[in-house]
Order: C-alpha cells, then structure tokens, then sequence
C-alpha cells in the first residue's frame, strides 16, 4: 500500500473508531483493509469507492453462508445507508458493526429493518407471507401450496402480534424478542452464524504482530 | 330400544333379570340390542360390516361352531320332527346359492338352470324354487333336504342363508310375532309371548308354537356354548373391585410419591356377596361406591359395578345421599378410569412401573396386543369391537400364564428421591434385586389370602386382571388418543406443526417450534400428542442439524415434555440422548444448559442413566462443572457471561444428580473427577446451584469411595454451613448427606468439630417439613453413634425434643427418632431423661408397629432403657415386656435378634423375673425352638437371652425339658465369636440344672468348647472358661477336655489379668487335676 493511501487509512481509522461502538482501532484498520481486498477482488472497474449490490450478495453469500436471496437484499439496502447502490467503506464498518457484535437492542432494529420491507414501520401479513413463501417443502398432493404458508403467517401473527392489529410494530416485534431470543430472526437469517461469524473475526483481526 | 325386531325373547329375559345380566358381559347385551336375531344368532354375528343385508359373516372358530350346531339342528329337524317340517314359511328364505341343479336328486323337477320341488305349497307354489344360482326355500322339510344335498358345502349354504336373512325368525314365523315384540318388548317375556300366541286366534297353529319352542330351545344352547366362551374375561367382580382398591389403598397417602391422596368406600357394611351397594342398586349390577381424592383434582366420586367403573353424581350434600346417576363414560376399571381422571396417578403410577418396563421393553412390545374393549366404548360400530374379540380372548388366555407382576413392581421405587428413605424402607420395600423376590413372594400369598374360599376360576381372573391392566398402563395413553373420535384441539393444531418442522426450512422450523412452546407443555394431552404425531422423531432429529437456533427450539420443547415418563422412555427408544451428550460439547453455553437440563430429566430411569455413562455423557457433565469457577478475581461484578457459566455448571450438576441414582455412575463420577469439582462449587455463594451439588453427594454418598473422599475434600464442612441455609429443600439434602457419611466415626467428629450438631439439633423444632425432619433425625441418629455427640446433644436438650417427636409422626421419621434415643440410651444419665420426660409410654406403644426397620430401633431403645431399674418397672407395668417377647415371632431376623436383645436387660432387672417370664404362655418353648434359627445374630441374642432365662431354676428346668441342652450343643462348631462367646455363657448357666453337664458331654458340645480357647476373643475366653469350669464337675468331661488339651491352654489363662477369667481357668483345672488324682489313687490302691 503507498504511504498515502496508508496515511489516508489511518486517519479513516481514527476517525470512524470515535464513532464506533464495537470495534476498536486496530480492527477498524483490518477491516478498511480487509473492504479494499475485497474491493479489488470483485470491482472489475477501478475507480468505484463501492461495492455494489451483486458484490455485496456474493460476499454473503461466500463468507457467511446466507442462501436467500430476497433477505441479501434487504441486508444490503440496510448495509446502504445512504441509498446509492454502493456499500462504501463507512457504511461497511458501520454495517458489520451490528452485523457482528451489535447488542440485542441493535440487532433487533437491524433485523426489524431487514424484514420491513416496505419501511413503513410495520412487518405486514403480506410482507410476512413474501419473505416465508419459500420456507416451506411444496408438498404435491396440496391443492392449495400457499396454504401452508399462510398459516404459518397465522401462526406467527398469534404468537408475535401483541397489539392484534394484524400486522408487526417494532414493539410486538421487541416484545416478542425479548420473550423468545430464537424469533429474533424469525423471517430468516439475516445475521452471520456463529460459527461463519467467529471464522470471519478470525480471519480479518489478525494479531498485528502477525502481520 | 328401537332396533329390537324379530325374536327377541331371551335377550329380553336377560335384560330383565340383573342376575343373568351380572354374568354376562356388557359386550353380548349390545349385541343383543343390535342384532335383529335371535340371542345364539347373534353370537354368530360377528359380521364384517354392520348394517342389514349386506353383511357378510366373519369365519371365527366361534361363528363356525355356532354355524355348525345351526346346520346339525336343521339337518334333524325334518327326521325328529316331521310334523313341524312341514310347516310353511310366512315369507320364504331366500339367498344366493353355489349348489347346481344337478346336484339335487329324487324329489325335485330340474329343468336346465331352474330345480321345483315336487313338494308345494297350499297355494300352488314350490317350497324349493331354485333358478340360476337365487334360491327360495318355505320349509324346514326343504331346508333340511338341501343341507343334505348340500354335503361339504352344508356350512357354506348356511352361511349364505343367515347372511341374506338377517331376520329368518321374523320370515319364518311372520311380521306377526315381531309386531308383539316390539308392542310389549317392555315387560315381555318368553312365557307371556308363547301364552299370547296361544291365545291368539292368528296362532292357534300348535304347529308354530312347537317351532317357536324349538328354536328357543336351540337358542338356549348356542346361547350356553357362547355363554362359556364368553365368561372366560374378564369382569368385575366385587373380589376384584376389593383387591384394586385395597392395593390402592397401600399405595395412597400424603406425598408426592403415593398415587392417590386416598381412596375409600362410601359404606363400611359389606354384604355377605361381597357387594357394598345397597340391594336395590346390586339390582343393577352395582357393587360399591368410592371416593378418591387424587393429588392434582378433586374428590372423584366412583360406582363400580360389573360392567364397569364410572363417575356417579357424587354425594348430596343435604341427603348425605349418593346420587347413583352416571356422569361419564363406563371405564374397565378402576385404574383405567383413575388415569383418565388424574394426570398425577398414572404418572405416579407409571413412574412406579419404570424399573419393570424399562427391562422388559422389549418382551413387552411383541405381547401387547390392542386390547380395545367394546364394553368402553358401546357406540363404537359393532364391527370394530367384535372383530378384535377373538384374538383378545384367546390373548387372554396366555396372560393368564403370565405371573402378576405389576403391582411387585410398583412397590420397587425407581425414583427414589432421597435415599435417606431408601434406607428407612430397606425393611418395609424392597430395594434391592433380591428383596424384590421376597417381596412378590408376600404380595402373591397376600393376594391368595384375600381369595381364600372363592372359585379358582376368580384366581384365574384376577391374574390375568392386573396383569392386563399391567399392559394396558403402557399401551392406555395410546388408546385414548386414537381411541377416542373427539381428540382434544390442541392435537390437530400440535400434528400441523409437526409438519411444517417436518417440511420446513430453519426459518418455519423455528416459528413451529416457538409456537409449540406456547402450548401447556406440562400437560399430558400436549405431550403425548407430540409424541403421537411422531413429533418426537422430528425434534431429536433436529439435534442433529447444524443449526443452533433449531437445537435450542427443540431441546426447549423436549425439556419440558420430558417430565412425562412414557416420553423419556421413546426418547431414549429413539437414540435421543447420545446426540444430548454430545451437545454438551457445542461451544454454546445454552445449547450445554439446556441438554444438560433434558438430560437431567430423562436421566430417571435405569436404561437411560446407562445410556449417558455409555456414550460419555458423564464425563462431559463433570466437566461442566469447571465453568462456575471465576476465572476472573472475586471483586469482579457478575457478568452477563458469568451468570451463564454458573447456569452451565448447574444444569450440569442437575444431570449428574439424576444420574448419581445409578450405581455404576457413582463410580463413574468420581472417576471423572466429580469430587473436588462438586466440593468446590459447595462454596459456591448460588443457592440454586447448592441444591442439585448437595443431591447429588448425598446420593453418592451410600458408596465407601464417597465417604472417603467426602472426608478428604473437607465437604462436611460445607455441608454444616449449609444447614443454616434458608432453603429447606437444601438442608434436606445437607442433613441427607450427613446421615449417609455419619456412619463413619471420624465423619461425626468432623460434623461436631464444625459445630454442625447445634443447627441440627435446633432444626428439629421445625416439625412441618417430613421429608427434612426425616433427614434431620436421621443425621441426628447417625451421629449419636458418638458419646462426645451425645454429649452435646444433652446439652441442646435434643434428647427431649426427640422425646417429644415420639408420637404423631411418620414412619421415617420415627426410625430415625427413634434409632437416634437407642443410641443416647447408651449412657445411664440419658436414660433417666428419657424416663423424666415421659419417653417410656410411646417407645414401648410403638413396639406393636409392623416397621421392621423401627422395630429394630425401638426394641433397642427399650432394651437400653430396661436397664435401668425404674425405667424397668414402667416397661413392665406396660407390658412391654410381653410385647418384646412377642416380637421373637417377627418373620424378620433382624427384629427377632433386636428383641431378644432387649430382653436381656428386661429379664435382668424386672423384679420377679422368674414368674414374670413363666407367664408368657409358651414363651419358654418359642425361644428354644429359635436356636434352630439360621441367622448367627438371632442365635447369639437367644443365646444371651436363655443365659438371662436360666437365672431361674424353675425356668431352666422348663427349658431343659424343651431340649435347651442339644440344641444349644448343636450350635457349639461355630466361629463366631459373638455366638461363641454367648453360647458358652448360655452352656454354664444351663450346667446348673440335673444332669445337663452330662448331656452337654453326651451330646458332644465340650470338645468344640475347648477350641473357643484359642479364639483371640477374650470375652469369649472368660465365658468358655466359666462353661468349661462349669462341665468339668462331670468325670467324663474331664476326660475329654484332657485330651482336647484343654489344660494347656487353661494354664495360660490363669495368668490372665481378667480376675474372672482366672478364677474359671483355674476352677476347671482343679476339676481335671482332682479326676487325675483320683483316678490315680483308685489304681494303686
């Protein structure tokens, strides 16, 4: 790296670590350097400051194992703070924040984020149904395949739906959180699993005397 | 009674009289209200399909003799009684036949495909009329002639015939007779019916009469044949009502381990029939009344009568009158409907089962058959009742070889909770393996005794009762699941779940298994509809997966579902807990906590312990118990992750207390290490923690390895402190503890070294807790072993408050308080107290107890007392002395040798001994006749008593006249030097009476004698000194201790500094020398 990108970097890391609640200077470096590797590998344009979509959904993908596609792009959009298409350096330090160590008060807005797709503040029945539709095996002698999972919609909104308003607020959702820690993604996996998550950590905050 | 139709007259005599109704099953009663027929055809109605017409008959060894006795009658009938077989048929029988008209002979009118016979009608038409293969037929002559024709084909025909005609009475005969059936069904009997067709202008045929009368006849017979096959099962019968609710009764109580809170009959009047219902309700087959009150519901207010136990209106409360109205489905029994009713019984009762099901699983599932009884559920379709009939009578049968072995089973309690019980009912329950032999033993000529003077047929049922119901508490829940049409909701909406865990991703696999959480997991229904719906299978499978959230959802459910016995058992079926075990391994502390938990809960059982020590669960759960160590210092405030890491030692530590109840496991735990591990977490300032640690200690400690390293880890210390917890359950387990290490003498020293006598001394005022009383009076008497305890427990004044818990308490707790006054009776100024504070009255009142483990204890307390003369003259003024003496006829050999230990004292002290003891008739003979014991204690202790005995000229004599002198030389080859010891005291003072020291000679007892002197046993030395001193004064004697070489070693012992000892030796060798002398003199001169 030239000693002005590396300058350049140091004074990012400095900065962004003021703001950072998790993570402190040194992993805040590993990860700024760890965002431009992976920036090299996947931008075949140079000059982008971003990773943009495609990209985003192939490093989940490949580094913590999520498989569904519609929820990769809500993890994205909520990566994409600022709605440009690009996840960009600040956004990707701040998104892995509580991508990787948030508390459960941040990891439940994060996911209330994901699932709320239209961003109106509530999961509806409609959004419920979307993200769960493939949840489910198609069982052939079913006439109707969608039953299933409208009853699996149902019986979500029975046991998460506190207000009986027909739809998720950011309260029931909490509520049912804290109730049942397992429904914290309860339309699916939108936080690394541990395992992918410890080797990710692992991988990236090498001990800098290793380096 | 709508479907009554056609001949109807027997069923309708045998639902008129209730003694003819109590013999028969409630099952032929339906199918007589069922079936059109008459009452033997119905018995060959074992139809595949209900409904009229179409059925067909099913080929039972029962249809195809009724079928046969039908053919034979009618193959008769046109020979016997040609008369009647002329008779034509109001309607003709009609059915599809297989006979060809060539088969037909002489007679008839064949023409291609058509056969007429020759014989016809008034009105012109053929009385056979055969045309393709529909056959019609208006005679009995004709349908006789048929079968004939018929030969091999004759059960077939029939058949046919029966099955096309589900109502011959009715076409034979004419709608007529059915219509006066059916008019008078009501009080309308054979007789009556018969007089009416008598009577009746439309029946002055004689001819029907005679024909009705004769199919009567027949049907009597089939009925007699079905009737015999049938009484083969089960029924109730007041015996049987009496035997279940007498060994309910033995199995109800307060506590959490009974099955019932009680159990009693209405009416204390028993009739003569065994029956307790008042005559006009025996009228209805009724036989007593009950009221149950189980633990988890109310008072349960029961009927039983023959065809079945069901829930009447309970007692009014202003008549005080039973309301004998039927509020609930009839059950077969008493257990079935008490399962039904209480979740609490058939878990306890199951629980009870445990031991025995869980070995012989697998007999068990080839033999169970699904024994549905049609008399429980009457408007099932008959076919579905039937159709089982045959196999479950001939299944019956085998059972019946089966022994009994349910209720020998329940008394064997797998789940002990505490062992300090265990050890209290060693006497009373079986604990072991091998005292389960003796215990079935007791229980089966229990059970013939309460059956002496009734039919061995009744045996035979009661047998094959309980061992059927022994089955059916496997199979029960089963039945009521698939048994029953209307299954609760909750089963429908858990078996949807089910299937989306079944077919969904991780995403629906967790909302599945969230919302299963929200059903009441702690209830029966719930947990075995899971289990049910094979959601078992999906939740261990789930185990296996890679992804935590989906292992934490289910072992969440399987935690809790897992207080159900019968699914702990198909978890382990399943191979759920090698997958548990190796959970404990995963990195995360809540998936550890909650297989540990699971596993603490399905650990309850032998098999399943064996699995965890099998696959390395124990080790893995020792190892659980590091995380509670703070690996940062003490000052550190608890942390989110040290409260997880404390939550994972104790769940591990709860699993090992499950598992600690295995033998084997013991040894595994320390082995792993579980020691110094449980010793260290004993300082753990988590209450919660404490608890499960000091359980499972307590349990291991019945193991010597435990005790040791219990002393060597400094755990008693811990132990005291504990007891001045605020935690009742957790100074249970403490003084539990105690009690088991306290057998060992440098293990009380410790307990009084860290001050733990006073806490237990000043637990003892807390009387409310059973179950800590019992272990504090355990754990009081265990230390009372030592004199400097005793001492300090004089000064806590815990003698008196012992004293005091004499009466109004539980056995296990008398045990202990009393095990606890034998041991302060020990020393003399104790004694007194016992007697200033009124101790005396209640020992010697519970020496009539049935206890033997307090029998044991009490005897040696009032023996202690007795020695004490005033103590002795209130024992005596009690009769506590005839009340000791009476217990030498205890078949238990431990109480036996207890009481006559304490006779010793009694007779030592009593003033008057002599004549006291000459007033027990046959008292004398009893204790003779026990030196043919095989027990050396019970020997030693009669020997000690006949010692006592003997003080008395007049009684020795008595005894010597009962054989004393050959039955005491018999027991002389003995190395026991307790027995030793008090049989040569017993030989000595025996001497003193006739010519005994010669028939001791004779009867070979001084030779052995002579060996006792080489015992290393001093007391045994001064006793056989004293015998052999006391022999000697016979020549013959002499002659034979010289040349055992008694003399030698009687020189040694004048040396000896026992004065006594001296004075015998040198006595008998002054005998022997003066023989020598003597004889010497009398040569020479």
């Amino acid at each position: 790296m030239f000693p002005a990108n590396r300058r350049r970097m140091q004074k990012l890391a400095e900065s962004l670590s003021k703001t950072s609640k998790h993570f402190n200077k040194h992993e805040i470096e590993c990860l700024i350097k760890h965002f431009h590797t992976l920036l090299e590998e996947t931008i075949e344009k140079q000059g982008t400051t971003g990773i943009d979509r495609n990209a985003f959904r192939n490093i989940l993908h490949t580094i913590f194992g999520m498989t569904d596609d519609m929820i990769m792009d809500r993890v994205f959009r909520a990566f994409d703070r600022d709605n440009d298409g690009f996840v960009n350096v600040t956004e990707w330090v701040a998104g892995l924040c509580v991508f990787l160590r948030g508390s459960l008060e941040e990891k439940m807005k994060y996911c209330f984020d994901v699932y709320d797709l239209n961003a109106d503040g509530f999961i509806s029945r409609e959004e419920m149904f979307h993200m769960l539709k493939n949840s489910l095996l198609k069982q052939p002698s079913e006439e109707d395949p969608d039953e299933g999972i409208k009853d699996l919609v149902d019986i979500t909104l029975k046991k998460m739906d506190h207000d009986h308003d027909g739809k998720l607020s950011f309260a029931d959702y909490e509520m049912s959180v804290r109730e049942e820690a397992l429904l914290l993604e309860a339309f699916g996996p939108c936080l690394p699993e541990s395992k992918r998550h410890l080797e990710f950590e692992a991988q990236v905050f090498k001990d800098p005397h290793d380096l | 009674m709508p479907r009554i139709r056609g001949w109807l007259c027997l069923s309708l005599i045998l639902q008129e009289d209730p003694g003819i109704r109590a013999v028969m099953p409630s099952q032929v009663q339906v199918d007589l209200l069922a079936d059109p027929m008459g009452v033997a055809l119905t018995r060959a109605a074992q139809w595949t399909t209900a409904g009229f017409g179409a059925g067909t008959l099913e080929l039972t060894p029962l249809n195809e003799s009724l079928l046969k006795d039908i053919v034979k009658f009618v193959e008769s009938f046109g020979t016997k009684y040609p008369q009647e077989a002329e008779f034509v048929f109001k309607e003709s029988l009609q059915w599809p036949t297989t006979l060809e008209p060539s088969e037909f002979e002489a007679g008839y009118v064949v023409s291609g495909t058509t056969v007429k016979s020759e014989e016809n009608s008034k009105d012109g038409e053929p009385l056979l009329f055969l045309s393709g293969s529909d056959i019609r037929v208006s005679s009995f002559g004709q349908l006789s002639r048929l079968l004939h024709f018929a030969k091999d084909k004759k059960l077939k025909e029939a058949q046919a015939c029966l099955e096309a005609n589900r109502d011959p009475i009715m076409k034979i005969l004419g709608a007529a007779a059915q219509g006066i059936v059916e008019k008078e069904e009501d009080d309308l009997t054979a007789i009556r019916f018969l007089d009416k067709m008598k009577k009746d202008e439309n029946y002055e045929n004689n001819l029907k009469t005679k024909i009705s009368l004769l199919l009567q006849q027949l049907d009597m017979n089939l009925l007699d044949s079905s009737l015999k096959n049938i009484s083969l099962e089960t029924r109730l019968s007041p015996a049987s009502i009496k035997n279940d609710v007498d060994l309910l009764k033995r199995f109800s109580g307060e506590g959490e381990q009974t099955v019932l809170e009680s159990i009693n009959y209405t009416s204390d009047f028993e009739f003569a029939n065994g029956c307790r219902a008042p005559p006009w309700r025996q009228m209805q087959g009724e036989i007593c009344y009950l009221t149950v009150k189980p633990h988890d519901c109310d008072f349960i207010y029961l009927t039983c009568s023959t065809a079945g136990v069901f829930v009447n209106g309970g007692i009014e409360s202003d008549t005080e009158e039973i309301n004998y109205e039927r509020c609930s489905e009839i059950y077969k029994d008493l257990v079935s409907i008490l399962r039904e009713k209480s979740a609490k019984f058939s878990e306890n009762i199951s629980k009870q089962q445990h031991s025995f099901f869980g070995t012989k699983k697998k007999e068990k599932k080839k033999k169970r058959p699904p024994v549905i009884e049609a008399e429980e559920i009457p408007n099932l379709p008959q076919t579905s009742a039937v159709s089982q009939k045959s196999p479950s009578v001939k299944r019956r049968m085998v059972r019946k070889l089966e022994p009994s072995l349910k209720w020998t089973s329940s008394v064997t309690p797998q789940e002990k909770q505490d062992s300090i019980k265990e050890s209290q009912e060693e006497k009373s329950l079986p604990t072991t393996t091998d005292k389960t032999k003796s215990i079935i033993s007791t229980t089966s000529t229990g059970r013939s005794h309460s059956l002496t003077g009734k039919s061995s047929i009744k045996v035979e049922d009661l047998i094959s009762e309980s061992s059927s119901e022994s089955e059916e508490e496997d199979e029960q829940p089963d039945r009521h699941q698939e048994g029953q049409t209307d299954l609760p909701s909750e089963y429908w909406q858990i078996q949807k779940l089910v299937k989306y865990l079944k077919g969904g991703n991780q995403t629906a696999t967790v909302i599945a298994l969230c919302s299963m959480r929200d059903f009441n997991l702690s209830q029966e229904t719930c947990q075995l509809a899971i289990r049910d719906v094979g959601g078992l299978e999906v939740l261990i499978n789930l185990l296996e997966t890679d992804d935590v959230k989906c292992k934490i959802g289910s072992l969440k459910i399987l935690k809790e579902i897992s207080h159900n016995p019968q699914i702990r058992r198909t978890i382990v079926d399943l191979g759920g807990l090698p997958i548990m075990v190796d959970i404990l391994d995963s990195p995360d502390k809540n998936l550890k906590c909650l297989a540990a938990e699971t596993i603490a809960n399905v650990a309850k059982f032998k098999r399943a312990r064996r699995t965890v020590r099998q696959h390395g669960g124990i080790k893995k759960l020792v190892e659980l118990l590091d995380y509670a160590q703070s690996k940062t210092d003490p000052v550190h405030h608890h942390s989110m992750y040290e409260i997880k890491d404390v939550e994972v030692a104790r769940c591990g530590a709860l699993a090992l207390w499950s598992c600690s109840k295995s033998h084997a496991n013991k040894e595994a735990i320390r082995k792993a290490g579980g020691i110094p591990r449980l010793a260290r977490l004993l300082k753990s300032p988590h209450q919660n923690m404490l608890i499960p640690v000091v359980g499972t200690l307590q349990e291991c400690a019945s193991e010597e390895h435990y005790r040791a390293s219990i002393k060597a880890e400094r755990i008693i210390e811990s132990l005291v402190k504990n007891l001045s917890s605020e935690n009742e359950v957790l100074q249970e387990h403490c003084a539990m503890a105690i009690y088991q290490c306290a057998e060992d003498e440098e293990t009380r020293d410790l307990v009084r070294q860290h001050g733990g006598l006073k806490p237990l001394a000043s637990l003892l005022n807390n009387t409310d807790n059973k179950k800590r009383l019992a272990a504090v009076t355990g754990a009081i008497w265990k230390c009372a072993i030592s004199k400097e305890n005793v001492t300090k427990f004089r000064e806590f004044r815990t003698i008196e408050t012992l004293v005091g818990l004499l009466t109004d308490q539980p056995e296990e707790v008398l045990v202990n308080v009393v095990g606890a006054l034998g041991e302060c009776c020990q020393e003399p100024e104790n004694r007194a107290i016992i007697r200033r504070c009124g101790g005396i009255q209640p020992l010697v009142n519970l020496l009539v107890g049935t206890n033997q483990a307090l029998l044991v204890n009490v005897t040696k307390a009032v023996g202690a007392c007795a020695a004490e003369p005033e103590s002795m003259t209130i024992i005596d003024r009690l009769d506590g002395v005839r009340l000791l003496w009476s217990l030498l006829k205890n078949p238990h050999p431990d109480v036996k040798a207890s009481a006559a230990w304490a006779l010793c004292p009694c007779i030592e002290n009593a003033k008057d001994a002599g004549e006291m003891v000459r007033s027990f008739v046959g008292g004398l003979e009893l204790v003779v006749n026990l030196l043919k014991s095989e027990n050396k204690e019970v020997l030693a202790s009669v020997c000690a008593a006949i010692t006592n005995i003997a003080k008395d000229q007049e009684n020795l004599a008595v005894i010597t006249d009962h054989g004393v002198v050959p039955l005491l030389s018999k027991l002389a080859n003995t190395n026991n030097d307790k027995l030793r010891r008090h049989l040569a005291e017993a030989i000595s003072r025996c001497c003193m009476w006739g010519r005994n020291r010669i028939a001791f000679g004779e009867h070979k007892a001084v030779a052995p004698l002579v060996r006792y002197l080489k015992s290393k046993d001093t007391d045994v030395h001064r006793a056989t000194a004293q015998a052999l001193y006391q022999l000697s004064e016979d020549a013959n004697n002499c002659i034979t201790m010289h040349e055992n070489g008694a003399v030698k070693l009687l020189l040694d012992m004048v040396g000896s500094p026992d004065e006594v000892l001296q004075e015998a030796a040198a006595g008998c060798i002054a005998n022997i020398r003066r023989l020598a002398l003597a004889t010497e003199k009398a040569r020479y001169s």
